[in-house]
This record gives C-alpha cells, sequence and structure tokens, in this order.
C-alpha cells in the first residue's frame, strides 16, 4: 500500500469516526443519567444488530486509523523504518482489532 | 539599540572529517551592519580559514542562509539588531543538511528532492509553436504566482520538523515548486507531478506545522501549496479532474 493510500485511509477512517465518537459520547452522557450499571448497558447492547454494527466498524476505524498514525510516529520519533516500522505498526492494528472486536462481541452477543 | 563597541559572536566550525565545535570572535559593531557583514569581517580580519558561502547579498540568490540564534535566516538580510541576543549571536550552517565545511551546508540533497518532486517544466509546446498567451488573472495561475518567488535559500527546509524526523521527506520548497508547475497552464503533465508528490516522503507526510510559512524570508506560503497538492492528489483519487 502507497504512502497516498495510507494517508486516504487514515482521513477517511478518521470520517467514519467523526459521527461515531459523537453518538458514543451522547450516548454515555445520556445513559449515565440515574445511575449506571452493567445490567443497562447489555440491556441495550445484548441481541442488538444496530450496536453490533456501530461498535464493528468503529472498531475497525480506529484500528485501521490508529495503526496508520502510529506508524508515522515511529518512523519519525522512534527511527523504524522500512519493514521494521510497516510491522510494528501491522500487530498495533491488529491487536487493536482483536481487542475491539472481542470487546464489541462480548457486550453485544 | 545601546552603543557597543563589538559584537560576541559564535561560529560553528567543523565539518565531516572534524565534529562541530564553537568558535567565539569579537567583532566590531556598526549602526548598519547584517549578519553576512559579521562573517564576512571575521573571514577576512580574523580567519581567513571560516568557510561560508554568499553571492548577490541582496536577498536574491538564496545562498547564504545559515542558522542564527538556532533559527534559519538569510544572513544578508538579516540586520544585526533584530536578532541580537544581549550582545551576542551564534551563526551555523544550516538545520537538515549535511555541512560541507563550518557554516557552508551541502545543499545537494534539497535540489536533488526538487527533482523528486518533479520540479521541472513539462512543456506543452515545442519551439516551433506560438508562445501560449496566459491569463493573469486566472485562478490556477495566482496559484503559481503565489510561490514562483522563492529563491531556493533552504530556510523552509532548514525549520521543517518532517525534514528533521523524515529523511525522505521532500520538503517544502519542492513541493511548492511542484505545486506552481501543476497550476501552470504551461506544463503538460500534471498527472507526473501528483505522481511525484505522491509517493514515500511526499506532500502526504507534511504534518502542517507551517514552520516553512512563519520562516520564509520571502514571505511566500508553501504550507498552503502543500495543503493545494494533497487536495489535489485526493481529488484525482475521487475521480476528479483539474480542468
Amino acid at each position: 500500500m502507497s504512502e497516498f493510500h495510507l494517508y486516504m485511509a487514515q482521513r477517511l477512517s478518521a470520517l467514519v469516526m467523526a459521527p461515531f465518537v459523537i453518538v458514543h459520547i451522547g450516548v454515555m452522557i445520556y445513559a449515565i443519567q440515574g445511575g449506571l450499571s452493567a445490567a443497562e448497558i447489555l440491556g441495550r447492547t445484548q441481541s442488538s444488530a444496530f450496536w453490533f454494527a456501530f461498535y464493528g466498524l468503529f472498531v475497525v476505524a480506529v484500528s485501521i486509523h490508529a495503526a496508520i498514525g502510529l506508524r508515522t510516529i515511529l518512523g519519525e520519533w522512534a527511527g523504524l523504518r522500512g519493514g521494521a516500522r510497516d510491522g510494528v505498526a501491522a500487530v498495533i492494528g491488529l491487536g487493536l482489532l482483536a481487542l475491539g472486536a472481542q470487546a464489541v462481541w462480548a457486550v453485544t452477543a | 539599540m545601546p552603543e557597543r563597541d563589538h559584537l560576541t559572536v559564535t561560529v560553528q566550525r567543523g565539518g565531516p572529517g572534524a565534529p562541530m565545535r564553537p568558535q567565539t570572535f569579537e567583532v566590531p559593531a556598526y549602526d548598519n551592519q547584517t549578519v553576512l557583514d559579521v562573517v564576512s569581517w571575521i573571514q577576512q580580519n580574523a580567519d581567513p580559514t571560516l568557510t561560508y558561502r554568499f553571492a548577490c547579498r541582496v536577498g536574491m540568490c538564496g545562498s547564504c542562509a545559515m542558522m542564527v540564534n538556532g533559527v534559519p535566516r538569510w544572513t544578508c538580510r538579516t540586520h544585526v539588531s533584530k536578532v541580537l541576543d544581549g550582545n551576542a549571536i551564534e551563526v551555523g550552517p544550516l538545520r537538515n543538511l549535511p555541512v560541507i565545511k563550518d557554516l557552508a551546508a551541502d545543499m545537494d540533497p534539497f535540489f536533488d528532492k526538487w527533482v523528486s518532486a518533479e520540479g521541472m517544466h513539462h512543456p506543452t509546446r515545442t519551439r516551433d509553436d506560438a508562445i501560449e498567451a496566459i491569463d493573469p488573472v486566472a485562478m490556477d495561475r495566482q496559484e503559481a504566482n503565489a510561490g514562483i518567488e522563492c529563491i531556493n535559500c533552504s530556510v523552509c527546509y532548514s525549520a521543517c520538523d518532517t525534514v528533521a524526523g523524515n529523511p525522505d521527506y521532500l520538503g517544502p520548497a519542492a513541493l511548492q515548486r511542484a505545486w506552481t508547475l501543476y497550476n501552470d497552464a504551461k506544463d503538460a503533465n500534471r498527472d507526473a507531478i501528483l505522481d511525484a508528490v505522491s509517493g514515500r516522503g511526499g506532500c502526504h507526510s507534511c504534518h502542517s506545522m507551517g514552520s516553512c510559512t512563519a520562516y520564509c524570508p520571502n514571505e511566500l506560503d508553501p504550507l498552503s501549496a502543500i495543503a493545494g497538492l494533497k487536495r489535489a492528489t485526493a481529488k484525482r483519487f475521487f475521480g476528479g479532474r483539474k480542468g
């Protein structure tokens, strides 16, 4: 994947995340009115195709966005080059995806 | 400016064979004195082995840029009174470039990147054709005009923290050159320009920190030129073409 395609993937994933972040924060503020419990959260998310799709896409976008951004930092700040930089960034991206997907599955399945 | 007889001028000496080390000189102070005057005085009166570079002395040729008190500047147009720190000035070779000796930086990487950014003319006509008429108020002509007064001094390149962190980065001057050509009605290969600035170290590496625009001695705006290239490449990605 070229630098330009990584640039576009990072911008497009940011575009996807923007409404997700607003809804995520909005629901958090709404949901904690009158206390917060695990049962209440799970009651909203379990077996919900909407929240599965919402947080599923959110996690995919975060994994892409963060991995590309950290790849740049690894190059400019940590001095990694070539395959080492790409490899570390890919592991971070896949790790975020695995952790996020596991969490989404746990609260929406 | 308070009256003073002498300036304390610290000059970075050294090069590839010898590590850089500061050397301090006492230089006579005058009412009207540029940093280049000060460096020249040292070379002519104190140490003829001091190496530095200049040509026009009037801000046109772009050859005399150096770090002055940690800031890249065109020394021939930088008045001593504007940069004095107490009674002292520190002068060093341009940042982000290899040092040939003392204050002379090796400009090869800077100019190589102009070529890598496709900063070259792609003609639309041959010498046998009539000269193309250019509309001076056309939008793209004005975009091009905004960047053509670059004197290649490399002040922006030295000021850029992205260049410092990413040696592949083409840098503000080369990308601004690419942007002026992209907006030139007489350039026949805009796709080649966008291809050149989309690769490794291209315009997408820029973090928009804006040091280039802040330090450009000619008050040009490479930051906006690079933003223009980013927009043009994104437009091409979505199938949009420049008309």
